[in-house]
């Protein structure tokens, strides 16, 4: 085994055992804060596979900004135990592990059934200017789409939030 | 002067030599060069932030008609010294009610965020810890993660105030920090890079703060609330929520926090400098000590602003955010962006 397989199954291991802390924790506060690490793990795995930018934009998205406001919402909603705030938390336990059994099968199928093309070249060193082409040129749609239905959600939450208006 | 200018990466290059020499391989030394540069930053903090709090208690004591200390030696030089003797040894209280695991690792997150900051700024011609290419970019996100040892801390001691203040220092910083990039992102959008080091390179005709005035103002309003700085410092609020997130915390986990407050404000300051005032480039001094003096006075306008100006209210603090400052930025990158396709 080399020093880089090793590096990978570190970072693979603390982003399990993190995401294991997500699903097992009965505190749902330190679920949230688990979640962080889960998003922290996943980063250095994409710094790992060279995607630098990518890697910071899920430490800057996921981890600085949507868990915390996750956090936030959980904080002042809920009580902290999860078996408190959701009683038939317990209930769904079997089903919830064959959905999720089935799930992690259908994505290993797609994952072994899916001939994964590996460059020899050289490493990429503008992977920001590259993702700019693509975004703004080959799938420049699917991206403006993107930015109108999160437009959408954004005046959706302001409506909800303010409630009716007053004639 | 040559000789000044190149001392420190002169010294960095003579150790790895030496450690080759001795018969170690060309990683090693590397690994171990980093982790001296790691200690050297450490060290460089520590004494920086004496100085620091020692500096802001004189001013603010200028600024308010006062002495300010003045027993423990000349002009009271060595009273955060005594200040941090007493916080060291003082007993470490833990409140019964509290998450204990989150309590005490919150300030410990937090400091080795803003420590973490340093790894990317360019303290000399050469002289960052690591040059990254999206230097600018690992700065905000790892920045932004320090919301999260905030909150921990308010939610973990267990105390009405603190959550409250940890709430509000949540809400202010995720507002902030979108005009803090967008300002950001119009510096970027000049230099056409998001390395420190290229930005500071490209500021060698002119500073950007001539460039991007209207981002530097903006910018400047953002880091002020991101560093949860008066005015802004409603987080911590003494006078209503006691002091926010830190009001449970004593001895040397208060001093973490307190010492992660002031890295902070150094590792903004000297963005400040790198992004709008050209970072380590000047005249005659070796370019190592240019960035620490420009990083000072930006850090003497923050204290000035601080202890000047009052506080404002929270939800005219937030409106001013999302109706002032991100419709301004806005504006300011759209004018950015046509200027710059206009003059290709």
């Amino acid at each position: 085994m080399q020093l880089s397989d090793l590096v990978f199954y570190a970072l693979a291991a603390f982003t399990i055992i993190a995401a294991l802390g997500v699903v097992a924790l009965p505190n749902i506060v330190h679920s949230a804060l688990c979640l962080v690490l889960t998003f922290i793990g996943v980063a250095g795995i994409y710094f790992y596979l060279g995607a630098d930018f990518i890697g910071l934009i899920q430490i800057l998205a996921y981890a600085g900004a949507i868990s915390v406001l996750m956090i936030f919402a959980v904080m002042l909603l809920l009580s902290r135990d999860v078996s408190e705030s959701n009683p038939s938390h317990k209930k769904g336990k079997y089903l919830a592990a064959l959905f999720s059994g089935l799930f992690a099968f259908l994505l290993a199928l797609s994952i072994y059934s899916t001939s994964w093309d590996l460059t020899e070249g050289a490493e990429i060193v503008d992977s920001i200017g590259k993702i700019a082409y693509m975004l703004m040129g080959d799938y420049v749609i699917a991206f403006e789409a993107a930015a109108i239905l999160l437009l959408a959600a954004v005046i959706g939450a302001v409506i909800l939030a303010r409630g009716e208006e007053k004639r | 002067m040559k000789g000044a200018e190149t001392f420190f990466v002169d010294l960095a290059r003579a150790i790895v030599n030496g450690l080759e020499n001795m018969g170690m391989s060309a990683l090693g030394a590397e690994i171990i060069l980093l982790i001296i540069k790691f200690a050297c930053i450490a060290g460089i903090v520590t004494v920086n932030i004496i100085i620091l709090i020692w500096l802001e208690r004189k001013i603010s004591g200028f600024i308010q008609l006062r002495l300010g200390p003045n027993r423990l030696g000349p002009w009271g030089v060595f009273q955060t010294i005594a200040d941090a003797i007493k916080l060291l040894t003082k007993e470490d209280i833990i409140p019964s009610q509290t998450d204990k695991i989150i309590f005490r690792t919150a300030p410990i997150v937090f400091i080795i965020i803003s420590l973490m900051l340093y790894v990317v700024l360019p303290f000399g011609d050469g002289m960052a810890i690591v040059d990254l290419n999206l230097g600018v970019l690992y700065f905000i996100s790892v920045g932004s993660l320090g919301t999260i040892a905030l909150l921990m801390a308010g939610w973990g001691s267990n105390n009405k105030w603190s959550l409250l203040g940890a709430m509000r220092s949540v809400a202010q910083m995720i507002s902030y920090e979108i005009p803090l990039v967008f300002s950001l992102l119009a510096v970027v959008m000049i230099a056409g890079s998001l390395n420190m080091s290229d930005i500071v390179n490209a500021q060698d005709k002119i500073w950007f703060v001539f460039l991007q005035p209207v981002a530097f103002i903006t910018y400047f309003i953002a880091a002020t609330a991101e560093l949860n700085r008066g005015p802004f410092d409603m987080p911590e609020a003494e006078q209503e929520l006691t002091a926010g997130a830190y009001t449970e915390y004593s001895g040397m986990r208060w001093a973490l926090f307190f010492l992660a407050e002031y890295t902070n404000l150094f590792a903004v300051s000297a963005l400040t400098a790198i992004m709008f005032f050209g970072g380590f480039k000047g005249p005659f001094l070796p370019s190592w000590l240019w960035l620490p003096i420009k990083a000072y006075i930006i850090m003497l306008v923050f204290f000035w602003l601080k202890w000047t100006l009052p506080r404002i209210r929270m939800d005219h603090l937030m409106a001013f955010s999302w109706k002032v400052l991100i419709p301004v930025t806005l504006a300011n990158l759209v004018v950015t962006g046509c200027v710059l396709h206009f003059l290709k």
